[in-house]
């Protein structure tokens, strides 16, 4: 569906699996770049999602960023190693979250 | 057009629409008249709450009207998703309101007490290790010292619930006709004629005045002195989250879809403006993640406020006005919890002309007592 303009110069972890990608460049591209649409599932019917807007309003490219759940894939500045999942249903979240 | 209704509901929202809908299933012809989405409806701030533990304290019409509305619920919620094309998830599985210290405790053990002598006999208090157990699981922060808890309370999606009202209008002949604020009521020879801001008239045998805020107003119009203030209610929102509270409490409930709403305020400042602030939020924030420590980690997604149409007293208040006989008025900030009555007893009351017993126990004319 997308095709890449530039050359890619790292890597990156999606579901455990090596991606190519180009430092900088926004996370959602990078997997779209990969043929990835589906970012993450629904909490309310399970349905899979991608990303809509690709500039931080539609939160629909959710994805699990280092441990970090509900973070908008279309925000992140890719670098070499990041290890990144899709995210499944609802957050959840925990009280010794809070002190990272 | 001339055409004439039976019954004309001055009032689009969620207390309006569910007397009409009432009133339109019992086979009458029915307008409702509402002024539209740039109304300050509470209908669409409310917390979905489907309570009775806090209602009615000193005022046992008000209790009874609510259990009685409580008691109709379930039977209601059925119709009402049928309608709605949805489930409203009403979850009558119990409710709660937590005590964040001690201060809060024996004021809660003393409202509980209360009750019992007045014959809410449902209502309990549970202390800390109750409440692990009832929820076991849940992640209640080290402040929560106990709760009252009453089983018959529940929660409900309330915009689907307002959603399957208008529908239950329009399954049963009923005519909407939003866009235009109520100018004029007037008798005439067997009935009224009701003049609205954009030129046009309805004619209707009998009105109710179910206005929300702009109840004491439109009231006037048909010789009730119906005092209301509003009172605006913020709110907050937040991403959805894995199930975390499984029961709704005062101030915070999470959903079946897993947004966790926060509550609440009461700001009574005659305001006609629904700005949410700051410090407010972060008020009710602060509390929510007191109860809940994991909340501190959600983010929210969004904050809005509502203006309550609230009486003297905050009761409801209902009547058949003496000088113009065949106009009502209904009027109360639960429109949610007391919508099963209003779509059942009170719009059969309405249409026998005889309102049910409760209801015409919280008439207007207490606020007109002289006191000294």
């Amino acid at each position: 569906m997308f095709r890449r303009t530039e050359p890619t110069d790292c890597t990156i972890l999606w579901n455990g699996a090596p991606i190519a990608a180009r430092a900088g460049e926004p996370l959602a591209a990078t997997l779209l770049a990969a043929g990835i649409t589906a970012f993450r599932t629904t909490p309310v019917s399970g349905a899979e999602r991608g990303p809509l807007c690709m500039m931080g309003a539609c939160f629909d490219c959710l994805v699990e960023l280092e441990g970090r759940s509900n973070v908008q894939a279309c925000m992140v500045p890719v670098r070499d190693g990041l290890r990144v999942r899709s995210q499944q249903g609802a957050r959840a979240v925990h009280a010794e979250d809070a002190s990272t | 057009m001339m055409d004439r209704f039976d019954l004309a509901v001055l009032g689009g929202g969620m207390v309006g629409s569910a007397i009409a809908y009432g009133c339109a299933a019992r086979g009458a012809r029915v307008a409702l008249l509402d002024e539209g989405d740039t109304a300050f409806r509470a209908s669409r701030a409310n917390f979905g709450l489907v309570w009775g533990q806090s209602k009615g304290d000193g005022m046992p019409a008000y209790a009874g009207w609510t259990q009685q509305s409580i008691a109709l619920w379930s039977a209601f919620a059925e119709r009402a998703s049928s309608l709605a094309g949805r489930d409203v998830q009403y979850r009558p599985q119990g409710g709660l309101n937590f005590c964040l210290d001690q201060e809060e405790l024996e004021t809660r053990r003393d409202f509980v007490r209360r009750r019992h002598n007045q014959g809410w006999s449902s209502l309990r208090f549970l202390d800390r290790r109750e409440l692990a157990e009832l929820m076991p699981g849940c992640p209640l922060g080290p402040e929560v010292l106990g709760a009252s808890f009453d089983p018959a309370d529940g929660s409900v999606d309330p915009l689907t619930t307002y959603r399957a009202m208008h529908a239950g209008v329009r399954a049963h002949g009923g005519t909407h006709l939003p866009g235009a604020p109520v100018t004029g009521v007037e008798r005439t020879g067997a009935g009224f004629v009701i003049s609205r801001a954009d030129g046009s008239v309805v004619h209707a045998e009998k009105v109710v005045v179910a206005a929300g805020i702009a109840t004491t107003k439109i009231a006037a119009m048909v010789g009730l002195d119906v005092p209301v203030r509003p009172v605006r209610g913020q709110n907050i929102v937040t991403e959805r989250l894995a199930p975390m509270l499984p029961l709704p409490a005062s101030a915070l409930r999470q959903t079946s879809d897993g947004t966790v709403q926060i509550g609440v305020t009461n700001e009574d400042d005659g305001r006609l403006e629904i700005p949410t602030t700051t410090a407010a939020l972060a008020k009710m924030a602060h509390r929510a993640i007191r109860v809940l420590p994991p909340l501190a980690n959600a983010n929210f997604v969004r904050t809005w406020a509502g203006l309550r149409p609230m009486t003297p007293d905050a009761y409801p208040a209902y009547a058949e006005s003496e000088t113009h006989p065949g106009a009502f008025v209904a009027v109360c900030h639960s429109g949610v919890t007391l919508a099963a009555v209003h779509a059942g007893p009170l719009a059969e009351g309405i249409l026998s002309g005889r309102l049910p017993e409760f209801a015409a126990a919280l008439h207007p004319r207490r606020f007109h007592v002289q006191t000294h």
